[in-house]
């Protein structure tokens, strides 16, 4: 799924070589300010949240490298702050998180593995319904089922952000799809010959095939979680229940808050997608990549 | 797209009696498919419909919902928020959707070079786009604080004396987020990129053998076969410009000036979960809808004047 490889260099003819590296050079040039552009926010935020309280947050110039200040008690204050306790944050969005991975992923590859392996009436029809309630805005949907879930008692619990994930999510199940069509027909049929029934042939052979896949859902499924500040700030009215987006806001719009300790909240919002980034880089270029391919 | 790997023609073409075999299949599959099924039953077709209904009502969550037909909709031209907020969002459109599309380009051009450690350079640039827009807006009201935030530093460093208040003025909010939008163009580049690596490398070969300058070579045959990704783009970034609403919210929380940041969203948010308007909220909604519907039809009808689609993906989705 990832990118197609890169191509090797090929000879080129001498006349080409000069101008080339000049080429090079320039490229590396506009890319190393722009990676510069990319880095020095971040560095400067790092610095500001290892600060002691009462020091100047902005400086002249600025500075984007700690050298002065290591205060990393500042990260464990936000952590254990007791107004936002932002480790609480992070285990309720992790709860979340986990939650919606059982629902979404099991919901998703099922739908998945009708669409792409089995035959029934409908089918294309209800692909391209699929492929459209992928347009439909959030914005519609937003009020009326928040209007459902509290007729239901579910306001001020996590219900609401989880249990929809047990039904299903469009671009997912389009995601998965696409990759179960890969997968060989023949090792259905064997199975089917050797009397397995479409539970087992989805749940034994399918689903471990498409784990590929389904990394890249669950890749997807916490940058969504970890990101999302509408859901939990219409749905979430306790503090102990909040999510690390919803803390963050809550703590970014207080009057003058300490700005090396929001800083450092800042930070640990930012660095677990970071980790996660750098781990599933390939998987998740590729996810995205696929996505405006086929779209 | 087409929806099958297996499909035979006949097993689903006759509407009359299956197989035994075949009709077992078939409840098999619409099992597989129940789950989905009911979401779209109670998560998208009954709220829609409640949101239609519900536009034409006003309805706090308390009282009853009472009916009062097209008022909801004709508040609407009087309604200063519903301007202010359409045009905030035009505003954002107009500036970022252009910016965006020439800045994704180009970056992705610079990143597919094949030069050495490209690799750690595409890292650096993807970065952001994992990033919590909630995040991004955090740090960013920081950065662009008037007085002595690095980004004014850097411009008064460059000889502007009277650099923009960004966030604190009434004109200069909307391009803060619009830079903030450039500082995370990575996400976008993944999909040029993505769409440039699809393209033959032997047209490039043979133009080369062509004598065609590295521009010829761009605007004849990168552009072009560029243009399904163009078009893709500039259907999720309009449909992405009506969605804003984390970034909007933090900042308008946090310092920018009020009204300044009132998206679209936000706007529907206040009316409903802050005002409890949500009758109001909801036809407001609906025309959204409505507006971006037939903005991507009028941008979908032009496409096959400008969207280049290669022999083998014609007649696809």
């Amino acid at each position: 799924m990832g990118l197609p490889s890169n191509i090797r260099g090929k000879k080129r003819p001498f006349q080409y070589r000069i101008s080339k590296f000049s080429k090079n050079f320039m490229v590396y040039g506009i890319l190393f300010i722009l990676c510069a552009f990319i880095l020095l926010p971040l560095g400067w935020m790092f610095t500001t949240a290892l600060r002691p309280d009462n020091t100047p947050t902005f400086t002249i110039p600025p500075e984007f490298f700690p050298t002065k200040y290591w205060h990393w008690e500042n990260f464990s204050r936000a952590l254990t702050n007791r107004n936002l306790p932002f480790f609480i944050f992070t285990l309720n969005t992790l709860k979340i998180f986990a939650l919606n991975v059982i629902g979404s992923v099991i919901s998703c590859t099922m739908c998945a593995f009708a669409f792409s392996r089995m035959r029934f009436r409908g089918k294309k029809m209800l692909f391209n319904f699929l492929l459209v309630t992928m347009l439909i805005p959030f914005a519609v949907l937003m009020i009326p089922t928040f209007i459902m879930f509290n007729k239901l008692g579910w306001y001020g619990t996590i219900l609401p952000l989880v249990v929809p994930a047990f039904f299903g999510n469009a671009f997912f199940i389009f995601l998965i799809t696409q990759y179960m069509k890969t997968i060989p027909v023949a090792l259905d049929e064997a199975a089917i010959i050797d009397g397995a029934n479409y539970f087992q042939i989805y749940w034994r052979i399918i689903l471990p095939l498409s784990m590929p896949v389904v990394a890249v859902q669950v890749v997807f499924l916490f940058l969504n979680t970890w990101g999302d500040l509408l859901g939990p700030l219409i749905y979430l009215t306790n503090t102990s229940q909040f999510t690390v987006a919803i803390g963050l806001a809550s703590f970014a719009t207080r009057e003058n808050p300490n700005n090396n300790l929001l800083m450092a909240a800042n930070l640990i919002m930012m660095i677990p997608p970071l980790i996660l980034f750098f781990f599933a880089q390939e998987k998740l270029i590729g996810g995205i990549a696929s996505v405006g391919l086929k779209g | 797209m087409e929806a099958s790997g297996l499909e035979t023609k006949s097993a689903t073409k006759k509407k009359g009696k299956l197989s035994p075999l075949a009709a077992r299949e078939e409840r098999a599959a619409y099992l597989f498919l129940l789950p989905w099924i009911l979401g779209v039953i109670f998560f998208l077709l009954g709220p829609i419909l409640a949101s239609f209904a519900l536009s034409f009502t006003k309805w706090n969550l308390f009282s009853p919902p009472e009916w009062v037909g097209l008022a909801n909709y004709q508040k609407m031209f009087h309604d200063r928020d519903f301007y202010n907020s359409m045009g905030v969002t035009l505003k954002y459109m107009l500036l970022s959707i252009p910016l965006f599309s020439a800045a994704a380009l180009g970056l992705s051009v610079l990143l597919n070079q094949k030069l050495r450690g490209m690799y750690v350079l595409r890292t650096v640039m993807f970065m952001p786009s994992v990033l919590a827009g909630t995040a991004v807006a955090v740090m960013f009201s920081m950065l662009l604080q008037p007085d002595a935030g690095i980004v004014n530093q850097f411009l008064r460093g460059i000889g502007i004396a009277n650099p923009p208040r960004w966030l604190m003025s009434e004109q200069w909010a909307v391009p803060a987020i619009v830079l903030m939008g450039l500082w995370g163009i990575g996400g976008g580049t993944i999909i040029y990129l993505a769409g440039l690596q699809n393209i033959p490398p032997t047209l490039y070969e043979a133009a080369d053998i062509d004598g065609a300058s590295a521009w010829q070579k761009f605007t004849r045959i990168t552009l072009p076969l560029l243009t399904p990704t163009i078009f893709f783009q500039l259907i999720t970034s309009l449909a992405a410009a009506f969605q804003i609403f984390d970034i909007a919210f933090v900042l308008s929380g946090r310092g920018a000036r009020r009204g300044a940041l009132m998206f679209y969203l936000l706007n529907i948010y206040n009316e409903s979960f802050r005002e409890s308007r949500f009758g109001y909220a909801s036809a407001l909604a609906w025309v959204l809808v409505l507006i971006s519907a037939i903005t991507i039809l009028v941008i979908n009808s032009t496409s096959n004047r400008w969207v280049y689609y290669e022999v083998d993906t014609k007649g696809e989705s």
